[in-house]
């Protein structure tokens, strides 16, 4: 692993990376030459039209994918192994809660898996529900849940087993804007309060910028990087800071870079 | 949450109607309407397929006869062509009260008989096909030697297998109940196994992908997520399994040179002419049928509830 010597160690490293899908009709190049360091306690976002790859590169890191060219490792290791290790947390575009168990149960799931004491899943799902702020859930069932609550559900399950890294794939996708709103600013504060690593996928421009402390913009065909925005914010901003002139100016780089980065021919 | 909100409300209950306006509003009314139908149409038919017997019977006897008398005969014969419902009903009551029910005699030792090869062999069809469907979702070697042979064994009619079967097994020692739930699994394990690969097979990319994640092992995918995932699956494949398995058994009594069971008096019924005989072990059989299919009804409603399932 590299390390150029700064106090940020590298938590996944990728060098030119590629990733090709053979189907009947030919080649699709889903990730063409992709360079990336994640720092240790970043909040490093994708963003890009669909088809850019963005979703395929957080696959790649999760070892749901792999690559056919260049090298990526995850704390060190193989994405492979970095998965054996239990290394990260996936966060899914649907909550994918599973319905027959109850909120406690989806959240304690990893745990269970893992095999943990039945007492120290308890405190666990206990604590995390009350960190994405349902408490008094534990024993209801998904279906019984808002779309928001159960992608928060989600959340927990993902923070259960306390993860270095989470890897979120457009988890606030499916919600309405007001409710996006408000779990960013919600996930904002879960960051500050983990220290965790975050890689988070998104095709909204004021959710990346919001959130991120490094913003990393793809274009399709072949799926590549054509930007990466390094941003200081307050940690402690609200949703408010939208508003302001330094995250105006930081959005309006992340559009320029994907309307030079997309094709309107199609 | 508004969904819960509903359901509370439906379930307090505070405002209901009587029971008869609640019945007419379900399906009670329906449901009487076409059983009243269908005995109509029996009693008529009874009077139909009987008449000409019953109109020989009263010029071998040089008796004049009224249109009344003749509907009254038609359903009072001993050996009709088909027994009015009172008949069969009157028949089912001596057969399974009137006797005890240790004697051949007896539609209830007749129908143990029957439902003890019955549940052995649903028990043991249950248990292959769900074995054969973790099979077949687990290896696609499995599924590519195996699935082939599951369709084909049912192309074979079963009353042409049974005899073997019987005969066979009867060979090297076994009679009674085993070959007789040997069939009844035959034709059990079927449902069971095509209905479980899918079920076995119904979780979503985000849902497997996910213990892909926590790097689970395939034994905690089964029973973590694919055998939950299974259970409407299950429940549905068990009912048809359970009315299948019990002509399986009947089946399975044909050439049993009719010694006990429903399939027993059906051979014997038709030996002697004793349709009304013949009649009541259909309907045992029938309600037989229906309690199995019931009570699988009620495990799965607890089962599925305890699931979390929406009401």
């Amino acid at each position: 692993m590299i390390n150029d010597g700064s106090d940020h160690q590298s938590v996944v490293d990728i060098q030119n990376l590629g990733l090709t899908f053979e189907t009947t009709d030919g080649p699709v190049y889903a990730l063409s030459d992709v360079n990336l360091q994640i720092e240790q306690g970043s909040f490093v976002s994708f963003i890009g039209p669909s088809g850019c790859g963005k979703t395929t590169l957080l696959r790649t890191i999760a070892d749901l994918e792999t690559a056919t060219s260049g090298t990526i490792s995850v704390n060190g290791v193989s994405p492979h192994e970095a998965r054996m290790n239990r290394a990260y947390g996936y966060v899914f575009q649907a909550a994918a809660l599973y319905p027959w168990r109850t909120v406690e149960r989806n959240v304690t799931l990893p745990l269970e898996v893992m095999g943990l004491p039945k007492k120290e899943q308890k405190d666990r799902a206990e604590k995390y529900l009350a960190m994405v702020d349902l408490a008094g859930f534990e024993r209801k069932f998904p279906w019984q849940l808002s779309g928001g609550m159960q992608q928060r559900v989600s959340i927990a399950r993902a923070l259960s087993f306390d993860p270095a890294l989470l890897l979120m794939d457009e988890p606030f996708g499916a919600l309405d804007e007001i409710v996006r709103d408000h779990l960013n600013e919600q996930l904002l504060q879960l960051w500050h309060k983990t220290q965790k690593t975050v890689v988070f996928v998104t095709h909204s421009i004021p959710e990346a910028v919001f959130l991120s402390s490094r913003i990393v913009v793809m274009s399709p065909r072949p799926g590549r990087i054509i930007d990466v925005i390094d941003t200081d914010f307050p940690h402690d901003r609200t949703l408010e800071f939208r508003e302001t002139p330094k995250f105006l100016e930081i959005a309006h780089r992340v559009r320029e870079g994907l309307r030079a980065g997309h094709s309107y021919d199609d | 949450m508004t969904t819960s909100v509903i359901t509370n409300v439906d379930t307090t209950g505070l405002s209901r109607p009587g029971w008869f306006s609640r019945a007419l509003a379900g399906n009670a009314l329906p449901v009487l309407i076409v059983s009243i139908a269908i005995i109509i149409v029996w009693y008529a038919a009874t009077i139909y397929m009987n008449a000409t017997m019953q109109v020989d019977q009263f010029e071998r006897a040089e008796q004049e006869w009224s249109y009344g008398e003749l509907v009254a005969g038609t359903m009072s014969q001993e050996r009709p062509l088909l027994p009015a419902p009172h008949q069969v009903i009157a028949e089912m009551t001596k057969t399974i009260f009137g006797k005890k029910i240790t004697s051949k005699r007896s539609l209830v030792y007749h129908s143990w008989v029957t439902l003890s090869s019955t549940l052995l062999g649903f028990a043991a069809g249950g248990l292959l096909g769900v074995l054969l469907a973790t099979g077949i979702v687990h290896s696609k070697a499995l599924e590519k030697s195996l699935l082939p042979w599951i369709i084909s064994s049912q192309t074979i009619p079963i009353l042409a297998i049974a005899p073997m079967v019987i005969v066979v097994l009867g060979a090297v020692g076994f009679k009674g109940l085993v070959p007789k739930a040997m069939i009844s699994m035959y034709l059990g394990f079927f449902p069971v196994a095509i209905s479980m690969v899918k079920g076995l097979r119904s979780p979503d990319v985000l849902q497997m992908d996910l213990l892909r994640t926590y790097n689970a092992s395939r034994i905690q995918v089964f029973g973590l997520l694919r055998w939950p995932s299974s259970m409407p699956f299950l429940f549905a494949s068990l009912k048809i399994a359970v009315a299948i398995s019990l002509i399986g058994s009947i089946v399975g009594e044909l050439p049993t040179g009719a010694q006990a069971g429903l399939g027993a008096r059906l051979l014997a019924g038709s030996y002697y002419g004793q349709t009304i005989q013949i009649w009541s072990a259909l309907f045992m059989a029938a309600f037989l049928s229906a309690c199995l299919v019931g009570l699988i009804g009620v495990v799965e409603r607890i089962v599925l509830h305890r699931m979390g399932a929406r009401q």
